[in-house]
This record gives C-alpha cells, sequence and structure tokens, in this order.
C-alpha cells in the first residue's frame, strides 16, 4: 500500500506540479486539492507548496489562509494530520496560527535564489525523520519575504523543545532571527520551512542534488507503517 | 457635463471637413490621406485611432519590413519549422510529438521612463505571446543593456528593470535561466530591455491568431480595460472628443502577476479542452490589434460591442478603450456551444470573461457603442496593409576611420606580471564580473524542470521526464562588434549563440531575433539596420537555422547619439537526452583542457581594447559559419559520447575569461601552457570567433583527438584542470581566491 499526499493549489500557487512530482518519486500517490473546496478527498497528509498564493497581496499567506480549504487543514491538523508548508505554505502556516512566528520581508530587501546549506535539528519530526539528526543538506532557496521572526519568550521555548526543525548554515539569506529556516508544531506533525526540498529530488535538475527527497520518504515511511 | 454627439460612422460621412488630430496621434500627412482613400470617407475619432496605433513604427515595422523580408526569402528548407514569420510566435519541431514556440521582445523605452514596470510588463507581454500559441511557458531569459556600470543613474535603472523582472517573473512560477547583462557608455538613457519566452506544446495544439467560422463568439477575458498605457491618450481625450476628461494618464503600463499567472493556467485548461478556435493577446495597440488581427487573419468579418468590454473607469470613451494597453488580457474565439464551458472555467480561476462579439459572414470589422456604428473597416487595412517605407540608408563617413583605428596597435602587455594585473582587471571588469547578484533575483528552479541555468552556457530545460527530452537557449549580442561592422557584427551574435548551444550539448535548430537600434530616420541607422538584417539573413540560410520571428526596436536614441548597433539573437536547440548535457564548470582534476578552433591576432571590439585602453576601433574578428557549424558538431558528438566533461565558448574576454569562469565555478585551477606559434597575450585575450575550451578525461583523449582530427578542427591541448590556481605557465599564477574576489564583488559593489 501507499499513502495519499494532497498538495493545495491556490490561486497562484507555483510549485504545485513540483511538489506532486516529488510525491511521486518518493513513491506515494499526489493527489491534487483545491482551494475553493473544503473536501481534502481523504488524503493521509497535505502539503501547502510554495508561489505567491493571492498574489500575496495584503501579506504572504494572509489571504490563503481563510480559503475554504484551509479551514478543513486547521482543523485536521490540530488533530494530527500531517502538513507541511513550503515558503509560501509556511508563511500560510505561521498566518493560520499553526506554527508560531511570522516572516518579514528579507532584510536585504531583494528576491534571493541560491542553493541554500542548513543543517537538520530536528530529525523526528513526522516529515524529517530519514534525515540524521544534525544533518547537513543543501536545498533550493528563494523568496521575497523569508525573514522569520516571534518575540524572544516564543524563540527561546522552540529552542527548549526541540522545535526548530532546520537552521541556516553558512549564511542567513534573509535575516531570519537566530538562523531558523523551519519549525515544527509541538506533535511533530506540522513542519514549515523557507526553502523547497521539492527542488532538490532528482540528480540531473536544479542543484543536482537530492537532498530533498528525504522530506516525502520520511512521511511516506510513517503513513505507511501506522 | 458637455458632450459633443458620438462620431459614428454616419456622422463621419456627413461631415467630411471636421479636423481629426492625425498629427498629434503620430501619423504622417499622407498616412491620415491613405485611411481617407481607404474608408472613401474621413474616418471616425475611432477608426483613426486604431489606425494611428496599428500603423504605428512599433506595430506596423513600417521602416524596418523591406529588409525583414530577407528572412523569409532566405530561411533555409528546415523541416522542424512548424509555424513561421507573422504569427505570434514561431513554432518549431523538437521530436516525440512536442513542439516548442520562442520568441524576445523589447520593452526598452517604458524601462527606462519606470524601470520596475516597464521591465515587468516586458516580461508579462512575451509570456502572453507564448501562451497565445496554445504553449505553456517553461522559462524566460532576460537579455539586458545599461549605461555604464559606474553611472549614477544606473544604479537607478538597473535594480528597478531586475527587480520588475523578478517581481513579474517569479510570480509567474517561470524559471529565469538565461540572458546577459551588458554596460556600456552608448546605453545611458537608453537601456535596452529585451524579454524571451519558450513555450511547449504537442503538435496537435498550436494555436493561431484567427477569427474563423461565423457566429463563432469574441471573448475577451483577463483583466479590466483601464485608462493606463494609451498612446496619445491625452489628445483624444482633449477638445475634439470630450472638454470634461482628465487629459493626462501614465504611459507605461502597470502589470499584475498574480493576474497572468491565473490567465496562462485558465488558457491552458481552456486549450486542453479544446475549446478554443483562434486566441490572440493584447498587448502592444491592445483590443485594436486584436480585433482587427483575429479578423483579418480569419474567414470572416467582426462585430464587437465595445459597451460590454468589462472597465476598470467607467468614464472612458470609445477611443479610449480601443488604444489602452492595460495588460493581462486576451482574447479568444470559441464557437457559441463551447462558450459556457469557456466561462466556466474562467470562472474557477476568478478570471473575468466577456462575450464583446462575434465572428460574421462579411469581411468587415465593425464596432458598435451605444448602439452605433463607430467603426467600419477591412480589418486587413488596419492589420496588414499600413504604410512601408523605403527610408534612405548611407553607410557613414565615420565607418572607415573607426575600422582604420586598429585595436591591434594598442600597447600590449610586456611582462607576466602586467598580464596578471590586466587578467584581474578584466575577469572584474563589470561586462567580465560575475552577475551572480543579479541573477540571483530570479527564481530558477521553480517547474522543477531546470537543468541549466545562467552562467551556463544556455539555458536548458527538460521537457519530457521519461525520455529526458530538452531544448536550450542561448541569447547573444556584441554592440561593440556590430558598431564596427553591423553585418559581421549580426553574424557573431549569430555564431555565439549557436555556438552557446552547442557547447552545453545541444542542437541548434532555429533562431529569433530583437533588432535594437537608433532612429530609423537617420540613413547612418538605417545603414546599420540594413547591413544587421542581412548579416543575420545570411548567416542563418549558411548555418541552416531559420528565423521563426522577432521583434524590432527602432527610436533607441537620444538626440544625435544612437546607441551601437544593437541585434540580440536566441537560438534554440534541442538535446535527446539532458544528461547528456556539458556544464561550463571543471569537474575532476587530471582532465586535460584542449582548445578548439584558430585564435588569430583579433582584437577590435574586444574586452581587453574597452577594458584596459577605453577603446573601439578596427574590425571585429572574422566569421566563418562553416567553421562554427563544425565545432558544434564536435561538442555535440563529444557530449553525446561522453568524450568531455565541461565545454565553455570562447568570446568577450577571450581564453582566458573562460577558464576562470570554469574554474571558479567548479572550484578547479587549472594550470595553461602557452601553445606553439601563439604568444602569451594573443593567447589569453585573442576574441577569434569559432573557438571553445573542452575538459576531456585522460580515458577519452585518444577517442576525442582522433575525431578532431577526422573531421579537420584544430584541437590544441592547452593545459590540465589542476590545483587551486590558475597558472600560464613561465608568465603568472593567479589563486582562485584572488580570481574569485575580482570577479564576484564588482557588481555588488557598484549596485548593491
Amino acid at each position: 500500500m501507499t499513502a495519499r499526499i494532497g498538495v493545495v493549489t491556490f490561486p497562484g500557487s507555483l510549485d504545485d506540479r513540483d511538489t506532486q512530482r516529488a510525491i511521486r518519486l518518493a513513491g506515494a500517490e499526489p493527489v491534487a486539492l483545491w482551494h475553493k473546496d473544503k473536501d481534502l478527498k481523504q488524503v493521509d497528509a497535505v502539503v501547502l507548496c510554495g508561489g505567491f498564493s493571492y498574489g500575496d497581496y495584503l501579506r504572504a499567506g494572509a489571504i490563503a489562509r481563510f480559503s475554504p480549504v484551509m479551514d478543513t487543514v486547521i482543523e485536521q491538523a490540530r488533530a494530527g494530520l500531517p502538513v507541511l508548508g513550503i515558503c509560501n505554505g509556511f508563511q500560510i502556516l505561521t498566518e493560520a496560527h499553526l506554527l508560531p512566528g511570522a516572516m518579514l520581508g528579507n532584510d536585504h530587501l531583494h528576491f534571493i535564489c541560491r542553493d541554500q546549506k542548513l543543517r537538520v535539528e530536528n530529525a523526528s519530526t513526522a516529515w524529517t525523520s530519514d534525515y540524521e539528526q544534525g544533518q547537513e543538506i543543501s536545498i533550493p532557496l528563494k523568496n521575497m519575504d523569508g525573514r522569520y521572526v516571534a518575540d524572544e519568550y516564543t524563540l527561546d521555548k522552540l529552542e527548549a523543545e526541540g522545535r526548530v526543525a532546520f537552521r541556516y548554515l553558512d549564511f542567513n539569506p534573509n535575516g531570519s532571527l537566530r538562523d531558523i529556516a523551519g519549525i515544527t508544531n509541538e506533535a511533530g506533525n506540522v513542519v514549515g520551512l523557507m526553502p523547497h526540498p521539492e527542488h532538490a529530488v532528482e540528480p540531473l535538475i536544479g542543484t543536482g542534488r537530492t537532498d530533498g527527497l528525504p522530506f516525502f520518504t520520511s512521511i511516506l515511511k510513517k503513513l505507511v507503517n501506522a | 457635463m458637455s458632450r459633443t454627439p458620438l462620431d459614428t460612422v454616419e456622422h463621419a460621412a456627413a461631415t467630411p471637413d471636421v479636423e481629426l488630430p492625425w498629427a498629434e496621434l503620430g501619423l504622417k500627412k499622407d498616412e491620415y490621406e491613405r485611411i481617407v482613400e481607404i474608408l472613401g470617407r474621413r474616418p471616425t475619432g475611432a477608426e483613426l485611432a486604431m489606425y494611428s496605433v496599428m500603423w504605428s513604427e512599433h506595430c506596423s515595422y513600417k521602416s524596418s519590413k523591406v529588409h525583414l523580408r530577407q528572412f523569409g526569402e532566405k530561411a533555409p528548407e528546415n523541416d522542424a519549422l512548424l509555424v513561421g514569420i507573422g504569427e505570434n510566435a514561431g513554432v518549431v519541431d523538437v521530436g516525440q510529438g512536442y513542439a516548442v514556440t520562442f520568441k524576445v521582445e523589447s520593452h526598452n523605452h517604458p524601462s527606462y521612463v519606470e524601470p520596475y514596470q516597464g521591465a515587468a510588463t516586458g516580461v508579462g507581454g512575451i509570456v502572453r505571446d507564448i501562451i497565445a500559441m496554445g504553449a505553456r511557458p517553461v522559462a524566460v531569459v532576460d537579455p539586458l543593456r545599461f549605461g555604464a556600470a559606474d553611472h549614477p543613474d544606473t544604479k537607478r535603472v538597473l535594480p528597478g528593470v531586475v527587480a520588475g523582472i523578478g517581481g513579474y517573473g517569479n510570480c509567474l512560477g517561470l524559471p529565469n535561466i538565461g540572458g546577459e547583462v551588458v554596460f556600456d557608455a552608448c546605453y545611458q538613457g537608453n537601456p535596452l530591455v529585451n524579454a524571451g519566452c519558450i513555450g511547449v506544446m504537442r503538435h496537435e495544439d498550436i494555436h493561431l491568431a484567427k477569427a474563423s467560422g461565423a457566429g463563432n463568439k469574441v471573448i475577451l477575458y483577463g483583466a479590466r480595460t483601464g485608462g493606463d498605457g494609451i498612446g496619445g491618450a491625452s489628445i483624444l481625450a482633449s477638445e475634439t472628443f470630450d472638454d470634461a476628461k482628465p487629459s493626462k494618464r501614465p504611459a507605461v503600463q502597470v502589470g499584475d502577476p498574480f493576474q497572468e499567472k491565473l490567465l496562462i493556467e485558465c488558457t491552458l485548461e481552456a486549450f486542453k479542452e479544446k475549446l478554443v478556435v483562434g486566441i490572440q493577446d493584447l498587448g502592444a495597440a491592445g483590443l485594436s490589434c486584436a480585433t482587427s488581427e483575429l479578423a483579418s487573419n480569419g474567414s470572416g468579418g467582426m462585430r464587437v460591442t465595445l459597451d460590454d468590454v468589462p472597465l476598470r473607469d467607467s468614464t472612458l470613451s470609445p477611443e479610449e478603450i480601443l488604444m489602452s494597453e492595460s495588460q493581462e488580457r486576451m482574447c479568444a474565439v470559441v464557437e457559441p456551444d463551447k462558450v459556457d464551458r469557456f466561462l466556466e472555467i474562467c470562472d474557477k480561476w476568478d478570471v473575468i470573461a466577456t462575450v464583446i462579439g462575434e465572428v460574421t459572414d462579411g469581411d468587415r470589422l465593425e464596432i458598435y457603442w451605444h448602439g452605433e456604428k463607430i467603426v467600419d473597416v477591412d480589418p486587413r487595412t488596419v492589420a496588414h496593409e499600413g504604410p512601408t517605407y523605403e527610408r534612405p540608408y548611407a553607410r557613414p563617413a565615420w565607418q572607415d576611420e573607426l575600422q582604420a583605428d586598429d585595436a591591434g596597435k594598442l600597447p600590449r602587455p610586456r611582462s607576466g606580471e602586467e598580464l596578471k594585473d590586466q587578467v584581474l582587471k578584466l575577469v572584474g571588469s563589470p561586462n567580465q564580473a560575475s552577475k551572480q547578484w543579479i541573477t540571483q533575483q530570479y527564481d530558477h528552479f521553480v517547474q522543477g524542470n531546470t537543468v541549466l541555468a545562467m552562467p551556463e552556457d544556455s539555458g536548458m530545460i527538460r521537457i519530457d521526464e521519461e525520455s529526458g527530452l530538452g531544448v536550450a537557449i542561448a541569447t547573444d549580442g556584441n554592440g561593440r562588434y556590430a558598431k564596427l561592422d553591423p553585418y559581421t557584427g549580426a553574424q557573431l551574435a549569430l555564431a555565439e549563440a549557436y555556438r552557446n548551444v552547442a557547447a552545453t550539448g545541444a542542437k541548434p535548430l532555429a533562431v529569433s531575433d530583437c533588432l535594437n537600434f537608433g532612429s530609423p530616420e537617420d540613413p547612418a541607422v538605417m545603414w546599420q539596420f540594413a547591413e544587421a538584417v542581412r548579416g543575420l539573413a545570411d548567416g542563418c540560410q549558411q548555418l541552416g537555422t531559420p528565423v521563426t520571428g522577432g521583434n524590432v526596436s527602432l527610436y533607441n536614441q537620444t538626440g544625435e547619439a544612437a546607441i551601437h548597433p544593437t541585434p540580440v539573437v536566441a537560438v534554440l536547440g534541442v538535446i535527446d537526452d539532458v544528461a547528456r548535457r556539458t556544464p561550463v564548470a571543471f569537474q575532476e582534476e587530471g582532465q586535460l583542457l584542449y582548445l578548439l578552433g584558430d585564435t588569430r591576432e583579433e582584437f577590435g571590439g574586444s574586452a581587453w581594447s574597452q577594458v584596459i585602453h577605453d577603446h573601439l576601433g578596427g574590425l571585429p574578428p572574422k566569421v566563418d559559419l562553416e567553421r562554427e557549424r563544425l565545432l558544434a558538431e564536435i561538442l555535440i558528438s563529444a557530449s553525446r559520447d561522453g568524450m568531455i566533461d565541461s565545454a565553455h565558448d570562447l568570446s568577450d574576454g577571450g581564453l582566458i575569461q573562460a577558464v576562470v569562469e570554469s574554474a571558479l565555478l567548479g572550484g578547479k585551477g587549472a594550470r595553461l601552457v602557452v601553445p606553439d606559434g601563439l604568444d602569451a597575450f594573443t593567447f589569453l585575450f585573442s576574441e577569434s570567433a569559432g573557438r571553445a575550451v573542452v575538459a576531456v578525461p585522460r580515458s577519452e583523449e585518444l577517442r576525442f583527438t582522433d575525431m578532431c582530427r577526422a573531421r579537420n578542427l584544430p584541437a590544441i591541448r592547452i593545459g590540465v584542470v589542476d590545483g587551486d590556481t590558475v597558472e600560464v605557465q613561465g608568465e603568472f599564477t593567479l589563486t582562485l581566491q584572488e580570481l574569485r574576489k575580482a570577479h564576484e564583488e564588482t557588481i555588488p559593489a557598484l549596485l548593491a
């Protein structure tokens, strides 16, 4: 058996087809979900992919968070449904309060697209168990609003509870506090990060590495073994 | 509010003596008289609006088309060409049932006035051209030229243009995989912002801009129509038609990439369900262009009710609606029983769609406003039968003097130390320096099919996940060469783009161009244009790569000073399996470096002459297109059969520039030996065309050199990939660290 993983398409989503491909390459079945549809088609997990949902007007992720599909995603994520938010998806997860903190514009004020080195700080979430704790990986980063911020209390709490999932290594590309690239919720079923694992799943394409594939194999193993 | 009576067709016929503002709309007296002759009466205000924009230089190519005909007349026999010049973009067969469409356009003037929006809407326009052919856009490229890198205005224009391209293109989800950034004082005040796009479709999905089948509905969809980008709108909106309107409106359109992304998805979904008979995007000249072109390319006429056009500003006059260049709009012709489904798809994507007219039996384009007929024309006279000018042209008197000022006579470096110093200056000069600060503002990864992106020799995109079929594109142009000799300069641009495609392992198939020149009213500029077109057409004929379409941008000049003639050439190639692609970066130490081609003492227009001596004179490098073809065949064979691990074409900056780039990208140095018969200076800095440097694994050396010998391509061993320095034996050594600092810090220091 395999797992069915939903990928939500909002108007302005860009990496939905890439994410579906990554899920397929990992051996799971991608299921297209539509923003106007509350029905999650009984998927076992959901990915909110990158892009500029609703043009990122108002604030990145702020409108998407109120779309019909998110009502169900929020409700089921709280009940344990694994949800991964990549880039714009991470922004939506913070806007939806499934993850703490917020994303501001990059400190250098430019869009930045680069191959980014990261350290896996938590290899026990639903989406990271196929990594080694402390493993160094390189996957593409591309965003305009990627500066992760939260108050000191929240940051300390995230650190203390091991909920910083990924940290930028060598170079902080956007001014994120404490070099935070991605975080998880307490239960470990909801993970959000700015870099794009779905762009690092094939040896010939993009950066030529497959460092992003374990995101999708992690969840597949978890769901199949569950 | 007082309104003058509506200028209907009937009213126009009854009032032959009413003076219309044809001169203010940019028409010449004889052009206006011709319109009167065509119609047999004076035009209505709306008709005049349509003719004035469609007969503009930009839309009608009236100064350039007598020359552009050569692209068709000299087109080489090529089975791969599915759709040629004249449609929104040409279409090329790339095998396995796939077709690729690509085109380059200019958005030069708006990008100087308002860099962000000018560049952004340039991307938007070219992408809609590609969708209008039925293709899914898969990549964009941006050849850019700015004034001197250290000029204060460059710091205004460049960051705005780059942010605009990124801001728009990144939101569309199109990887930006190539292009160029060139600085030269001649572009001060006239930056060149060219934008290219590639789209992919199945053969059966090709769509054309034509309205056929009486009774079929004309649907306008996308953004509402506003008052932005109206050429000469201030005149139309003044006394003659209506006193009470605001008279000034911005001439530069404002882009909304989010709307464009929805337009792409909704159009592709409509294509997939085969709901579309004909399609046209709304770019320059807006509805005037879309309706007249759709109608004149189809079999019948068209009737349009202008009242049904969704407006952003309800006070717009019919003339303004016809001339508006509001972005993110398209026009589709749909059979009546498919209209509902088409509208449903638009609704799914929250795209406004409205039936504004239908195809008729006749051969007239009729447009109604408030129930009255305000346009009644033969659409062909608007779209295709505009004026044609045989502008006078003459080789300028200064050309001889310029060519006599031989760059070969410039003082050359006399010691290893001087060579080393000049190498550092060269690789750190703005034109030769790393453009990473710029390109990292573009998304290269989206869609998950990017195999190569800049700074590779060409961008490469996989189009079939199963077979690995891919396409490559390179754009090149060297205004300095073209200034010295426009005919040769155009061929050098073609040769370089062709070589760049081959260097990555792809087979060059077809050409698109963007011809950027000064004022056609200057005979010297017109001569440059005529020579460049002749050179490009001859070159394409010889290489067997047809020109599938392109764009002409004239009037790139301030006062008497025109830009360097700048033909930018895009070459599209195909590769059977992207796994065989060849990158620029050195891969493994110990691999042998071979220089392919002949190196001569050619420094006219070179980067060296510019960087070290601020000199432009002499003759550009010689072109030998047969040699280019042979070199390309060798590069493609070597890549396919695994004989080379990296390749880099030699162009501006010569051999040393290429070696430094390969070394820095691969993080591996090189030891070079000056070959017999060449001096170190010529070896390092000559810009002879038809050359490349390749890295050959030792196990493949014999096979590779045998192949070159058998095909008569000169191949000399010049060194080895090794260490963390670039060493030219007996001359100098530079560490990768020194080179990286020189190469990578220039642009951020100037612009960040």
